[in-house]
Formats: structure tokens, sequence, C-alpha cells
């Protein structure tokens, strides 16, 4: 494989470790063996493209998605999906789902003792904008207790899933609130061993955007593998 | 090209034991699929005790031609499928066999998917290849012969004798029998 370039690896400690005893359910459910390099081929190097139409007017607007309007606090969330040379990733699909205010998922394995909203269903999907931007316009999650150890609890959080240009700049992630003093307690949020990195996954307040009256806005920018200058296509790089 | 690196990528979060509730809508799409004989894969995913994995999500990446205009415009992508593990750990999924496709010095590759792999306890997603037994492509494909012999066939689906077009392949997280996963 002399002339075959390999998938690049994250820089260090920008990513989790798959091994990380804290998290409980990483330990058996993590590889031990030396992973392989992956030569980076026409299969890597493309990847799916979702079309307009999979996509639903009130999808991006998870408190407009039943009869009545769900509890809680009416946020945006918004931002922009960037590749590594900082352009704009256009079309990627932007996928969340989240618990209610409450801190309750709609989901059977959530039993946590904390009342469903029969007007929240939780999850948003949204394609990015010719300049990479995506909006959600939605509630607060609560806080929940999990079973990770003694007194365990998430700190407030969205889970977001993103395709960009390749498979390779596939992201799966969670978006935190600023000034959650839960984070620093998180073994999930700790799993980034860079500090930076971690913090990087915490939104901030953005009054700019906010509504008078109606919704504060949180602003998050979501950094993808890989340079999309010609997104979508196969590269010759 | 040099490329010079200014952001560093986003880290990866654990896909949570919830995700069914914003990722099973894309699942139960409409699929298009290029023309070509359709396989099944089904198995199972195990972690390091042996014990199913009941909330795993795989997704299955194919290559489509570069030149097939037709499927990059539709609204499914073509070549793509995710899927989700049953409460026995079990998966199934059906879709056109992925072609042949080259290196950039020309040499082949045997018919292979890209598969993604995220669930609860995975901080970041797993990326394997899944292969088909019998093809003859497979003795010389480039990124097979990278890894040594005895782990090859873990990633190679096997062949059920009753029907052609299926093949069964497990995903083994931890342990002897433990899948080969690739470095990103």
């Amino acid at each position: 494989m002399s002339e075959q370039g390999t998938v690049r690896i994250a820089p260090q400690g920008t990513q989790p470790e798959f091994h990380y005893p804290p998290y409980v359910s990483s330990i058996a459910r993590s590889p031990r063996m030396p992973l392989a390099l992956l030569a980076e081929t026409m299969t890597e190097r493309t990847g799916p493209v979702f079309g307009h139409r999979l996509i639903r007017p009130q999808d991006h607007d998870l408190t407009a998605q039943h009869e009545g309007d769900p509890l809680g606090e009416r946020i945006y969330v918004h931002g922009r999906v960037l590749d590594e040379d900082g352009r704009p990733v256009c079309g990627a699909l932007v996928e969340v789902w989240q618990a209610n205010a409450a801190g309750r998922y709609r989901h059977k394995v959530d039993n946590h003792n904390a009342p469903l909203d029969p007007n929240f269903s939780g999850a948003g999907r949204i394609l990015t904008d010719e300049k990479g931007y995506y909006i959600f316009k939605t509630i607060k999650p609560g806080a929940y207790p999990w079973g990770n150890h003694y007194n365990a609890w998430r700190p407030a959080h969205i889970h977001f899933s993103i395709f960009g240009a390749g498979i390779l700049s596939r992201l799966v992630t969670q978006m935190y609130f600023p000034g959650d003093p839960l984070q620093p307690l998180d073994p999930i949020f700790n799993s980034i061993p860079d500090k930076a990195a971690r913090n990087r996954l915490v939104s901030r307040l953005d009054m700019e955007r906010s509504e008078p009256g109606t919704a504060l806005a949180f602003k998050w920018d979501i950094v993808l593998r890989g340079h999309g200058d010609t997104p979508f296509e196969e590269s010759s790089r | 090209m040099t490329s010079t690196s200014r952001l560093i990528p986003t880290g990866s979060q654990t896909v949570g034991p919830y995700f069914h509730i914003g990722l099973d809508a894309l699942a139960q799409c409409a699929h298009q699929d290029m023309a070509g004989e359709t396989v099944r894969i089904h198995g199972r995913v195990l972690d390091g005790n042996g014990s199913a994995v009941p909330d795993a999500m795989l997704e299955f990446w194919c290559s489509t031609p570069a030149n097939d205009d037709a499927g990059r415009h539709c609204e499914f992508p073509i070549g793509f499928r995710r899927v989700a593990t049953e409460v026995d750990g079990s998966f199934s999924v059906e879709m056109t066999k992925a072609r042949a496709v080259p290196l950039d010095d020309g040499r082949m590759q045997a018919p292979h998917f890209l598969v993604l792999i995220f669930m609860r306890g995975l901080l970041r997603h797993l990326i394997t290849r899944v292969y088909f037994a019998g093809e003859a492509g497979n003795v010389a494909d480039p990124v097979l012969e990278t890894i040594p012999i005895e782990r090859r066939v873990t990633l190679i689906a096997q062949q059920k004798s009753d029907t052609a077009q299926t093949f069964e392949w497990n995903v083994v997280l931890q342990g002897a029998e433990e899948t080969v996963f690739f470095a990103w």
C-alpha cells in the first residue's frame, strides 16, 4: 500500500478513548486489540448525500410538533457546520434528540420518575444551508439521574448526529449548556482528555439571536473532520 | 496539495441509549438502490462478556460509482443503510451488494461496505469493513492484506448454504474473536 494514504488519526487528546473506565459501559464494549490503519480509498472519501424532501418543515421546530406547547424554557440552538479549514459544510444532515424539560426521554427504556410531556417528542432534523448554518427551536432539556455510579446525574445536553462531506466526517456527539455545574462531574463529558476540546462541546449564550420576550438562544459551531472543498464529490486529494 | 488544519474537529460523545428517538425516522425512510444483486447481511453484536448488545446502531456505506449522477440526486442516498440491533443483539440489512472499487493506483478492492458502529458505552464510533465470502478479489484485496491473516475472517461475512444472497456477519467488540476495527 505504498502510494495509498491512510485515514488520519485525530489530534491527541481531542477525542475520547474507547476504553474509559469512569464511564462503566465502556468497559465491556470497547475494543482492546490494536486498531488497524485504514487505507483512505474511494469508499472512505465518499459519503451519503441526503435530499431536502427527507426533511419536513416542522422538523427543526421541536416546540411545534404537537397540538399544544411543550412545558419548559423555549430556546434556539443554532450555529454553523464547518470543515477543518473553517469552510461551511452545506447540505449537512443534522439530527438531534433530547430529554424534555423534566429530564425525561420519550423512550421505552427511560424509567426515570419524571413526567413525559404530551407536547414534546424531543427529535429534530435539518439540512445546513449554503453557509453551513442550522437552527433548531426547542425546550431546554433537564438534567437527569443515571446508573453509572452513586448519585450520578447527566448535565443538560442535546444529542447531535451529523453527516458532512464524506463518511469519515461522520460525527455523533452531545452539546452542553454554559455554566452547568454538573459538567465537571460527568464521566461522558470528561472522557475527552483535552480541556479546550472538551469545552468546545459547550454552547454559548447568544443574546443577539435571542427573541426578546420569547426565547433565549445558544450558539454552537461544529467542526467536522476533513476538508470539504469539494463537498460530497470524490476528491482527488 | 498541502493542507493546513486550522480547526480541531469537534469531539465525539456516545450515542447513548435513547438514539431511537432521533435516528429512527431516517432509517424508516424509503430506500433507493442502485441496480445489482441484493444481499442480506445479518448477525449479532456481542460485547466483551459475550452478551448481546440490544442497543447498537450500524450504518453501512458503499461508494456508488462516481459517474452515477442519478444516485447523487436521490432523496435517500444510494449505498447507505442505518439499522439498529434488536433485544437479542441481532440486526439484518438488505441492500444492493457493493461493487469492486479501485485504489488510487488502479489496484482493485474486493466488494465491501464500510460499517460505522454506535452504542451506549462507545464514546466514539467504531469503523470496520465487511467483505463477502467467496469473492475471488478477497485474496488480493489491498486492505484485507494489511490485516494479520488470523483476524481477516472477522471482516468477511459468511455465505449461508441455503440462500446464496444471505450472509452472516457478527460484530464482536472485545476478546479473542474481536472484530478488526480501524483507527480514526
